[in-house]
């Protein structure tokens, strides 16, 4: 079938509108699609969170994206609950990444398409550094090979390949 | 209050002295952080809003980029006072006050120094924050990058190894890097190649909000673009992408403009002159008609369809004619009726000054 649109290349998208209460259903290729402003193949790939994000933004607050099922768990440092998470969307302490990892590690992979930090280490003053510094491409290879360990174990493939690809750089 | 040892009042991006800084107005980079230990601002009490102000007033006291900061202790100041403030994005309604029926947190503070400062007690327990003029975003960053390093030293941060720098909010963790530059489209606008422009860029993992940030709404054709996403990602990968967007969205605004010129110059032209003439002569003006009349002028100069006036004094509009700084220019309160008046003859005789 062609495009309705152009009348020229092969219709590859069906996109049905609704006008003044009736159903309209257009038959179109990809650049009179893409042109409409419908997502294709190729840019929703491209980021299949984007739209996802987008209603996260506009949306609730982010606790609402977790499940009710942890509801009563409660961080033994601030005493806040998941349930006061949902409803806030705000965190008690820097404990509670702890206390509700698994949780939040799901959230945070939803929210950010990964839940493993690979920017800036920082290291606690008074820590003294000692041995190889975070600056050491040695101790970042390390650093990722330990990550990559965990991604495989915890079957995040995405996160895997991702890793792959920072150490086959830095080696 | 006093603003006026800061170059600019702390706005030393209104120069626009930046690279392609009559479509870019600004670059602003923010850092989220957390003190150890130390429960958030949702569950903190007053001593600890209080420790932690203490904890970031010393180290920024010994620090080479913070050694001279000016403080404004937001709690002991007048609701006018904060919102303008707010108004020179210095710090977030949240932390001003400034909502419905809000007041500022005991604690809650600015440190300011030239174009760099830190938010304490707002969402975080600290928001680094640095303005630049311009599309500049890897000199925004080294410096404000140079600050989070120095105070980093001094403050024991939340950090965790998987997830990153912590913050109250799980969209802040990981790098708590947000970037975002403040931008003017009237071309894409006027030849509603916009929504496609915005659609792309929720594809891309990048977000829009108006003028003031979150929930903000795009008023004058400025849009803020920003990354979405902050964990996953370094930070030199973040402002990369982010960058190469922005490139994008420029050269798109160019060409926008150009297709404007080529197929409309008598409408274009008609508009810009249209909206200077307001400018210069209106005796009563509203904010928001004042914002949408300088993006006629601001596409006019950018054009050179329009002999003047310099992108700084468009800049310094901007800021200068929104309600709290017109009530404490002339010694009125926000609410004041005759604001359109005030505003009025303020701008007329910014224009005259530079015209003559």
């Amino acid at each position: 079938m062609l495009c309705d649109n152009c009348k020229e290349r092969d219709a590859i998208i069906n996109l049905t509108q609704v006008e003044h209460d009736s159903k309209v259903t257009l038959h179109l290729c990809e650049q009179c699609a893409q042109q409409k402003g419908v997502e294709t193949g190729g840019a929703v790939l491209k980021s299949p969170l984007g739209n996802f994000l987008g209603a996260v933004v506009k949306g609730s607050t982010p606790g609402a994206l977790v499940p009710a099922s942890g509801d009563a768990l409660r961080c033994t440092a601030c005493g806040s609950t998941l349930r006061d998470f949902r409803d806030s969307g705000r965190l008690g302490c820097d404990r509670c990444y702890e206390s509700f990892d698994t949780h939040l590690r799901d959230l945070l992979r939803r929210l950010h398409g990964s839940s493993q930090h690979v920017g800036e280490r920082y290291e606690l003053p008074g820590a003294g550094g000692g041995g190889l510094s975070d600056d050491d491409p040695r101790s970042r290879l390390l650093e990722l090979k330990a990550q990559l360990r965990r991604a495989v174990e915890g079957e995040n493939f995405e996160l895997a390949a991702e890793l792959r690809d920072r150490i086959r750089v830095l080696e | 209050m006093d603003l006026s040892l800061l170059p600019d009042g702390g706005m030393r991006w209104l120069d626009a002295s930046g690279p392609k800084s009559t479509i870019v107005l600004s670059t602003r980079i923010r850092l989220a952080r957390n003190v150890r230990g130390i429960p958030f601002s949702q569950r903190a009490k007053d001593a600890d809003r209080m420790a932690v102000l203490q904890r970031v007033t010393d180290a920024a006291a010994s620090s080479g980029h913070l050694g001279s900061a000016v403080a404004f202790h937001l709690d002991q100041m007048d609701r006018s006072e904060r919102q303008l403030l707010h108004e020179r994005h210095l710090v977030s309604k949240e932390l001003a006050g400034l909502e419905r029926e809000s007041r500022p947190r005991p604690g809650a503070a600015l440190l300011v120094q030239d174009q760099v400062g830190v938010m304490v007690n707002e969402e975080d327990h600290l928001r680094l924050h640095g303005m630049w003029s311009g599309f500049d975003l890897e000199d925004a960053y080294a410096e404000v990058e140079a600050i989070d390093a120095e105070l980093g030293r001094l403050v024991p941060f939340a950090f965790h190894p998987e997830f990153g720098y912590l913050t109250s909010c799980p969209t802040n963790a990981g790098t708590g890097l947000r970037a975002s530059v403040l931008i003017h489209l009237p071309g894409l606008v006027l030849t509603k190649e916009i929504n496609k422009v915005l659609q792309g860029l929720s594809q891309v993992g990048l977000t829009f909000r108006g003028l003031y940030g979150e929930n903000s709404e795009v008023v004058g054709n400025f849009f803020q673009l920003s990354n979405q996403t902050t964990l996953g990602k370094t930070e030199d990968e973040l402002i990369d992408h982010l960058g190469k967007i922005v490139r994008q969205v420029v050269e798109y605004e160019e060409q926008a403009r150009d297709v404007l010129l080529r197929t409309a110059p008598e409408e274009v032209e008609d508009k810009t002159w249209r909206a200077y003439g307001l400018l210069k002569h209106a005796r009563q003006v509203s904010f928001e008609e004042t914002m949408n009349l300088l993006s006629g002028v601001r596409l006019g100069v950018g054009l050179k369809l329009l002999p003047g006036p310099g992108v700084y004094t468009l800049n310094k509009l901007l800021i200068y004619t929104q309600p709290a700084h017109l009530a404490a220019m002339d010694g009125r309160s926000t609410g004041d009726r005759e604001l359109p008046t005030v505003r009025a003859a303020f701008v007329r005789r910014l224009l005259e000054a530079e015209s003559s």
